[in-house]
């Protein structure tokens, strides 16, 4: 009995550090730009392809993981210069309809050039052994996605916190023409926001890959929209409340399965929909968020 | 040290600037008043880069060096020296005290005179060495301004410009910043002030500038604007 | 002001009349591959103009269009399956219903009729959202609706999909209901009502400090749209006899958007001429797609058409108005808004 449990939470502790993952870089960059980019889960996407290709030429896997993260920063300012910057100042929907656009390409991109079939990659061969906690086993591969989204995610709170770069990001976020007062190079700034929170994304890519054994062009979509679900739940634009929404996503999502009979798993994106609607209307603001005027 | 001249500023399709001209000398405190909506925000914005010029010049001298600032990004505006405390305060809410005052250093890179920087902010306005771990947003009106004139400060300016300090604090409260924004001048930094309440500003003032509907309407010494009865009509509410 | 008036009708009346000998022309001329195509380039007209009430005109960002066409369509195809195999393939639907076998009609009515109420409820849930969180909740729409209707595979044959649905759709059913959502959609833009929506889209306090009846307008512009998806989506699974439960889903979402923005948004007749070129430019380059092994090159090519119109001609083709001529004939076009 206590296997299967400590199983649930740690597939529910697992699925939450990936859902965290993108949903803190996401909220990153809808906090200083204020817009939702749907291109984010797609980064996932190529964080994943990235490492399949990195896999395929031979690359010892303690290489493969700095090299994914350069990936999802050399996205995530492509995205950034390509695509934000010229619609800055436009009003959110335009906003919203471009990066819906970018996403669309980037799948069908990856469709045209990459054929849709999945393809498999696998971890190495040690990230499944089991590990002993208490009276039961955990696979190895599912500690260590818990560890680096916890490693991850602190280094980043440590770099937005302590340093001035990141000073500067909060500041921008914040209100972006008194940053500029200050005379912080907002341009830079936010590039460096989009790059973060993607390589974050990237790295998830990875994982997930490794975890779930396929990819293919268009698995970046449900993360994308799953991890905006967690960023309402946590309230928008807050990385703590990212990280706390992912992880309740997560909890949430295999409790679901777990406690209804079997015939209701396949429900379980509609429960996450549901869910977002359900936070929407009774907790605008999410649990950590600031206010904004916008929402209703 | 800053020279505008014939500066014709749009905010979206409202033709905002006119013409306006302006001279602010090196150590002077000048002061910008008039009534709302008469573009004295949109004239400072546009000083600090973060709107565009239509047509005009703006040009600023510092350390026999005359630059252009038409061009120029914001951020480099404020690495020349231009620095400004914007309407309404807008300190970092999210940022703490300390924090707020870094920020506005952000330009600088020397480390230890930061510290120094930091230690003569406090010394100008002590509350705020009391207050440096509280978040910005918990400070009271006349605490925030004095915490973004600090933050202003922190960058070193030779041309501070202040927009509407008086803006909703107490009596009690404007007299203070006022001797500060006057101990500010007499260490060496010049200012160009905006301001709503016309009388404390002409008292401190060197020389002002009223402007209305995006045109300077008069300009004079402090004393001469004080005195002048159209002055003292419009923006003073003393009858003639 | 009695001649304008005429003049309206007399313009209005000319033009459908035209359509109709045009759709005449097509059902008997041309190949039943381009009647077909006909047929799918007026659904889209039709989907992008009652698109346009809800997203052009009041401006609330809904993505839902597609999980309605997908209510409307299962509903009216399992009205119409032929009564010998629905039982069989639907095994859980009660007898009453495995028995029926209705017609085209009245059971895309019902189709659409449940659309309309499913927009309601779902209205009063998310329309007091705003900007993107409307646009979110709307796509979870879709796979709300998505999932329900896989997993509830007794009686909608879950992943599968129903097939053999019978080919009931022609032109002139097309035409008659395209020319309806187009009149409806002219007529509303045109009155008090469509001012209404526009007023909430540029300044919400505004509107309601003008008395208008900011939530209710926003429901009734959502239902709208949702009775002419259910109504498309009917159309749709009764031309192409097939449908599963992703059949109209995100991409769907996403390309009726680009021809409510590329038309322009609020734009009827932007609408429907973005709705036609975009269709048949989809339809024009499946060849390509085939002999160049590049699928997904049509949705590539319109995604990026969106982003370059999006810098370069935000307000679309026609912006929120409609071309002068045939403003000429309206006497009650709205004097603001260009």
């Amino acid at each position: 009995m206590t296997q299967y449990y400590l199983q649930q939470l740690i597939n529910g502790l697992m699925l939450g550090s990936l859902y965290a993952l993108v949903a803190i870089g996401f909220s990153m960059i809808y906090g200083i730009v204020r817009l939702i980019n749907f291109a984010h889960g797609d980064v996932v996407m190529i964080g994943a392809f990235a490492t399949l290709a990195l896999v395929g030429a031979g690359t010892p896997w303690l290489l493969v993981a700095p090299v994914v993260l350069l990936t999802g920063v050399l996205a995530g300012i492509t995205i950034e210069r390509a695509v934000f910057r010229p619609i800055r100042g436009a009003p959110q929907v335009t906003g919203f309809i471009a990066t819906l656009a970018l996403s669309v390409m980037i799948e069908n991109g990856g469709v045209m050039l990459l054929s849709p079939q999945p393809r498999n990659f696998l971890f190495p061969d040690v990230m499944r052994t089991r590990v002993p906690i208490g009276p039961a086993t955990v696979s190895l591969t599912d500690l260590v996605i818990i560890a680096t989204t916890l490693i991850l995610v602190g280094v980043l709170v440590l770099v937005v916190r302590r340093t001035r770069p990141g000073m500067a990001m909060r500041a921008t976020a914040e209100n972006l023409a008194v940053a500029r007062l200050m005379g912080i190079d907002v341009n830079r700034t936010i590039m460096a926001a989009f790059a973060l929170g993607s390589a974050l994304a990237a790295i998830a890519g990875l994982l997930w890959g490794g975890r779930f054994g396929q990819i293919d062009p268009l698995m970046g979509f449900a993360p994308g929209l799953k991890a905006f679900v967690a960023c309402v739940i946590g309230g928008v634009g807050s990385i703590p409340g990212a990280m706390i929404g992912g992880y309740l996503l997560g909890l949430g999502e295999v409790l679901f399965v777990g406690l209804l009979p079997p015939e209701y798993s396949g429900y379980r994106d509609a429960f996450v929909f549901a869910t977002l609607i359900l936070v929407l209307l009774v907790l605008p603001n999410g649990l950590l968020g600031r206010s904004e005027e916008e929402r209703a | 040290m800053l020279e505008i001249a014939d500066l014709h500023v749009r905010r979206g399709a409202t033709h905002v600037l006119r013409g306006v001209s302006l001279t602010v000398a090196e150590g002077e405190i000048v002061t910008l008043i008039g009534p709302n909506g008469a573009g004295k925000t949109t004239l400072l914005l546009t000083i600090s880069g973060l709107l565009p010029v239509l047509s005009g010049a703006v040009s600023c001298r510092i350390d026999g060096e005359t630059r252009s600032l038409g061009d120029l990004r914001a951020d480099r505006i404020v690495a020349a020296g231009i620095v400004q405390c914007p309407e309404g305060r807008q300190v970092f809410a999210s940022l703490t005290v300390r924090e707020n005052l870094l920020v506005g250093a952000y330009r600088r890179h020397a480390r230890d005179d930061l510290r120094k920087d930091l230690e003569r902010c406090f010394g100008l306005f002590p509350i705020l060495a009391e207050r440096q771990a509280l978040s910005a947003g918990s400070l009271s009106g006349g605490e925030q301004m004095m915490l973004a004139i600090g933050r202003a400060l922190m960058a070193r300016p030779r041309l501070l410009l202040l927009d509407e300090p008086s803006l909703g604090l107490a009596p009690q409260v404007v007299e203070t910043i006022f001797d500060t924004i006057l101990q500010i001048n007499r260490a060496g930094t010049t200012v160009l002030l905006v301001e709503q309440n016309a009388e404390l500003a002409l008292e401190v003032a060197d020389r002002g500038y009223v402007m209305e509907t995006g045109n300077i309407v008069h300009t004079g010494t402090g004393q001469a604007l004080l005195d002048d009865p159209a002055v003292k009509q419009a923006y003073l509410g003393i009858a003639p | 002001m009695r001649t304008p008036v005429r003049h309206d009708w007399l313009a209005g009346g000319a033009v459908i009349l035209l359509g109709a000998v045009a759709v005449g022309l097509v059902q008997a001329l041309l190949s039943d591959y381009l009647v077909t195509l006909a047929c799918i380039a007026l659904i889209y007209v039709m989907l992008t103009v009652s698109l346009q009430v809800t997203n052009g005109l009041t401006g609330l960002f809904s993505l839902g269009h597609p999980a309605f066409m997908t209510i409307g369509a299962y509903v009216a195809a399992i009205l119409t399956y032929p009564a010998q195999r629905k039982s069989f393939m639907m095994p859980d639907l009660p007898p009453w219903l495995a028995t029926q076998q209705w017609d085209l009609l009245p059971a895309m009515l019902i189709g659409a009729v449940a659309a309309t109420l499913s927009a309601v409820i779902v209205g009063f849930c998310v329309l007091r959202l705003k900007g993107h969180y409307l646009a979110v909740a709307t796509l979870g729409l879709i796979i709300i609706v998505r999932v329900v209707i896989n997993n509830q595979d007794g009686y909608t044959r879950g992943g599968l999909g129903l097939s053999g649905v019978a080919r009931l759709t022609d032109l002139w059913w097309v035409y008659a209901w395209t020319v309806l959502a187009v009149y409806v959609a002219w007529r509303i833009k045109h009155a008090s009502l469509g001012r209404a929506m526009l007023a909430i889209r540029e300044n919400e306090m505004a509107a309601r400090c003008m008395g208008i009846d900011v939530f209710r307008t926003r429901l009734l512009a959502f239902v709208l749209g949702a009775f002419f998806a259910g109504i498309a989506g009917g159309l749709m699974v009764h031309l192409v006899s097939v449908i599963t439960p992703g059949s109209y889903g995100i991409p769907l979402a996403f390309n009726l958007v680009v021809m409510v923005v590329i038309g322009g948004t609020g734009s009827i007749t932007g609408g429907i001429v973005a709705a036609v070129a975009i269709s048949l430019l989809g339809e024009a380059l499946k060849p390509f797609e085939e002999t160049l092994e590049l699928y997904g090159l049509s949705q590539v090519l319109i995604a990026l058409g969106l982003i370059l119109m999006l810098r370069l001609r935000p307000q679309g083709m026609f912006g929120s108005g409609e071309p002068r001529f045939l403003l000429s004939a309206v006497r009650q076009a709205p004097q603001a808004v260009t």
